[in-house]
């Protein structure tokens, strides 16, 4: 059961940062290719059409990866996590299906036309298309963080014991669930900060090599000066989801942070440690003094809870929801009890604690002592991992800043500093990898930080995965990762020759390797 | 509104999903599978291809979005479908997996062989998903072995489900399949009878002549075959009760799936609508009227499938190991409040969606040859 279970969330993990490789650099770059267009629109500059197009390829060649592994995460739930989509399929499936008809259809109806319409409509409807598809990229986004954001923080749901799973209460709630919102803003921001790296260190590479430099100086501005507030954005952003995550998920936070006993107030903030999940203390730690305090309540009055605070609290929720199922076995045998099912309903905020004793015994009733300190236990994730993980998104993040700060500050002015500076071209061609390690560390961070739930104290992960044999996930984690594999190095090598060759590819005849031949 | 009568109406959407999914999905993977047959030089395959190109990726948010819906609407459905038909489902997304990178990445490289290898793998991308869409429905009928337990956790009957996958060919499951992939390639034949000339026009038009006469045949041998497969019959079913499956008692009879025909006469139009649909567009596309016909081939899909639809109704996942565990739409669905909510959602964005797809193939219409292609062969695929 258990190998099961860690089969599931691996291929999850897998198909799901596979997939991450592609939707941060759609979210920006649809935005960057409309600026380029109406830049184009409004000058009638034909270099800018030509931006357009060019970078327009290389978003297509990411995009058509971004389209295919969109499909697996689609339906994984269901494959793969069927008691979960039955648990809460009632308020996720919202989301999802609301993401289909009202974001999905936009994108894709018009990321066609984007492409194959240029001759067939005027510039400015050609622009409107372009602008559809930026649109209906970022509101996929939306509705796929205020699905994950109820992961994180499920509001606006009840338990109903007759259908045995969570029913939608508020729908307002789900949608503006401030934990989705939070997410969702930073998840965009770092998409843009994705794309804005990608061009500009594309655009580096052909002023090293002093390739089509009109063209290239131009998109390096365009992505320093948006890159700038993007990550002025995403680091905004990031602050407030601290904000949310440690009142929706302390235990999260305590693990981010490596606060094993409570910080009282003005609380330090960990700069390094060494965090021992055995000992359940750290190694050695660099505090800066009154940090944490402002970090999480803006203020230097806030404590800190630390995750032994948690587990004693979680220890008594564990009791609670134990009383709660134990109602609930009963009324199962005994679905004709009305009174009973509305006790359920009434005491049901700790059930999901109460599901976390399912792990060490079936006899709920008779769960020993022993039991329940270990449920409490496994609330809080392990720490080392979302400790560094955490602080990798965070130093990449600052370099970011660095990064187009230095790149719009060269781009002052008619003197294209930037351009005789090599070493920062390099650094800005060599940091391209760099946006997508720091958005897998977040999503790490978000993901893993969760366990042991999928819904965050409603539903705990080793029930949420389907009854399916090992055989047959060993088997399809082979298939996604040769398929994947191969995919990847197709892509990949597809978008090094086309980047490479730059804008000669569009056939125009006016660009460097085409003036050659 | 009454919880039976938005039941009701959410089994009617997500039919009309299934239908959209065929009708806008099909006809691009009948052009995919059928481009390579009916392009025999690289600018004619292209000019096929490009037929589609901007419009396939919009089409298959059909299948994404029927995805979503069937979650929302159906949860039961969504898990019990997609964990309990595992194999088969990996099988289908594995195959469309093929589409997005064939159809964007085909043209981007000179190289004959690159080129021809993808016009394959379009192939396969186009043609297994169809084909195992029938079979699964096929399987549906034939009823799936699946049970709940007490917490309404699922659980798989199938004696070998990792190879248990070669089961699911049973005759009747694969007759399904074919009058799927055939009527696929009928309907992507007509498009591109409609959206090409000359040489090619001749050949599509053949195409569209042979899969549609066999989308008929098979058709009406499955409608025979029907008698003598076992249906399921519910009692006790309450169309106002919870989603809760265990309530009810269901008896396997054979020829059950015909009941609603006996029971309701005019329920026989559905499938009246499968066989004049595709006969109107075998008539219509011979005598050149393509686009009358590309109608008529979408409307005979849509008795089709609505045929299976309406045989098994109420049941939507009937289970051969344990029958009263079997998913029916009114004991199935998610609560009254949810599908209030997605109904509202359905009818602000659908015609929203409809509208703008209408108006995308209004600004790409007309005839795509293999000259057209020469001119743009940076921009196009």
């Amino acid at each position: 059961m258990d190998t099961l279970v860690d089969l599931s969330r691996l291929q999850f993990a897998v198909t799901a940062m596979y997939h991450f490789i592609f939707v941060p650099l759609t979210l920006g770059m649809t935005w960057l290719l409309v600026i380029m267009e109406t830049i184009y629109v409004m000058t009638g500059k034909e270099i800018y059409k030509d931006m357009t197009k060019f970078w327009g390829k290389l978003f297509g060649i990411n995009f058509a990866i971004g389209v295919t592994t969109g499909l697996t995460m689609e339906f994984q739930f269901g494959t793969n996590w069927a008691y979960y989509s039955h648990y809460v399929g009632d308020i996720f499936g919202v989301p999802l299906a609301i993401e289909g008809l009202m974001a999905f259809f936009l994108e894709s109806t018009f990321i066609g036309m984007f492409f194959f319409a240029w001759d067939r409509v005027s510039k400015k409807q050609h622009l409107l298309f372009t602008i559809l598809v930026a649109i209906g990229s970022n509101l996929s986004a939306l509705w796929i963080l205020v699905a994950n954001g109820w992961m994180q923080n499920p509001v606006g749901t009840v338990f109903n014991p007759v259908t045995m799973r969570m029913e939608l209460d508020s729908f307002y709630s789900v949608l503006f669930n401030p934990v989705g919102q939070a997410k969702f803003f930073h998840t965009v921001c770092a998409g843009y900060v994705t794309a804005s790296v990608f061009v500009l260190g594309i655009s580096s590479y052909y002023l090293l090599k002093k390739q089509d430099l009109p063209f290239a100086r131009r998109s390096f501005k365009i992505a320093a000066i948006f890159g700038l507030f993007a990550t002025i954005a995403v680091i905004i952003m990031g602050d407030e989801s601290g904000l949310q995550v440690y009142k929706a998920q302390p235990s999260k936070l305590a693990a981010i942070e490596g606060v094993w006993e409570t910080e009282p107030a003005p609380a330090p903030w960990s700069l390094l440690a060494l965090p021992d999940q055995e000992k359940r203390s750290n190694d050695f730690n660099i505090k800066i003094p009154y940090v944490g305090s402002l970090i999480l309540h803006h203020d230097l009055q806030g404590s800190v809870k630390g995750v032994e605070e948690i587990v004693a609290e979680n220890k008594q929720k564990i009791v609670n929801g134990q009383k709660t199922l134990i109602m609930l076995e009963e009324f199962r045998k005994n679905p004709h009890n009305q009174v009973l099912a509305q006790q359920i309903q009434a005491d049901s905020a700790d059930l999901g604690y109460g599901l976390l004793l399912k792990k060490y015994t079936s006899d709920i009733a008779n769960a020993t002592p022993e039991m329940i300190d270990e449920a409490a236990k496994s609330t809080v994730p392990h720490v080392l991992p979302l400790y560094y993980s955490f602080r990798l998104m965070v130093f990449l993040g600052a370099s970011f800043f660095l990064l187009f700060a230095l790149a719009t500050w060269f781009s002052m002015g008619k003197k294209n500093l930037f351009e005789s500076k090599s070493w920062f071209l390099k650094w800005s061609l060599f940091w391209i990898p760099t946006p997508w390690i720091a958005c897998w560390s977040g999503w790490f961070v978000a993901e893993y930080g969760r366990q042991p739930w999928t819904i965050f104290g409603i539903l705990p992960t080793h029930l949420s995965a389907s009854s399916l044999t090992s055989g047959e996930l060993i088997f399809s984690l082979t298939g996604f990762v040769v398929i994947y594999t191969l995919l990847a190095i197709i892509e990949i090598w597809l978008m090094v020759k086309y980047s490479k060759l730059g804008p000669s590819s569009l056939g125009t005849g006016k660009y460097h390797f085409e003036r050659q031949a | 509104m009454e919880y039976a009568i938005l039941k009701l109406i959410w089994w009617v959407l997500v039919a009309v999903l299934m239908i959209g999914l065929m009708v806008m999905d099909g006809h691009d993977m009948g052009v995919g599978a059928l481009s390579p047959f009916i392009g025999k030089t690289d600018s004619e395959r292209r000019a096929a291809i490009n037929s589609v190109a901007p419009h396939w990726d919009g089409n298959q948010v059909w299948f994404i979005t029927g995805g979503g819906a069937v979650f929302a609407a159906w949860p039961l459905v969504y898990a019990t479908s997609f964990s309990i038909l595992y194999i088969a489902i990996l099988a289908v997304l594995w195959t469309l997996f093929l589409r997005a990178p064939a159809f964007d990445y085909r043209s981007k490289i000179e190289n004959p062989g690159w080129r021809t290898t993808w016009d394959w793998v379009l192939f396969v991308g186009s043609a297994v998903p169809p084909l195992l869409f029938g079979v699964a429905v096929g399987n549906v009928l034939l009823g799936v072995p699946f049970h709940f337990d007490n917490d309404m956790r699922l659980v798989s009957d199938a004696a070998n489900p990792l190879f248990g996958f070669l089961g699911l060919l049973s005759p009747f499951a694969l007759l399904c399949g074919l009058v799927s992939l055939c009527m696929t390639l009928a309907h992507g034949g007509v498009y591109l009878t409609l959206r090409t000339e000359g040489v090619m026009q001749v050949r599509a038009k053949k195409a569209a002549k042979i899969f549609s006469i066999l989308a008929i045949v098979l058709f009406a041998i499955g409608g025979l075959m029907v008698g003598h497969i076992n249906g399921y019959v519910a009692t006790n079913l309450d169309p106002n009760g919870p989603s809760d499956p265990l309530l009810k008692t269901v008896e396997i009879v054979q020829g059950g799936w015909l009941h609603n025909y006996q029971q309701y006469p005019l329920t026989m139009l559905v499938p009246a609508l499968g066989f004049i649909g595709l006969i109107m567009s075998l008539i219509l596309n011979a005598k050149g009227k393509s686009g009358f016909a590309f109608i008529f081939s979408g409307i005979g899909m849509a008795g089709i499938i609505l045929t299976a639809g309406i045989s098994m109704f109420p049941f939507i996942m009937p289970s051969s190991s344990s029958p009263s565990s079997s998913l029916t739409a009114w004991d199935a669905t998610s609560s009254q409040h949810t599908l209030l909510l997605m109904l509202v959602a359905a009818l602000i964005f659908t015609p929203i969606v409809l509208t703008y797809t209408s108006w995308v193939y209004r600004i790409m219409r007309g005839k795509l040859t293999a000259a057209k292609i020469e001119e743009n062969s940076k921009s196009m695929y």
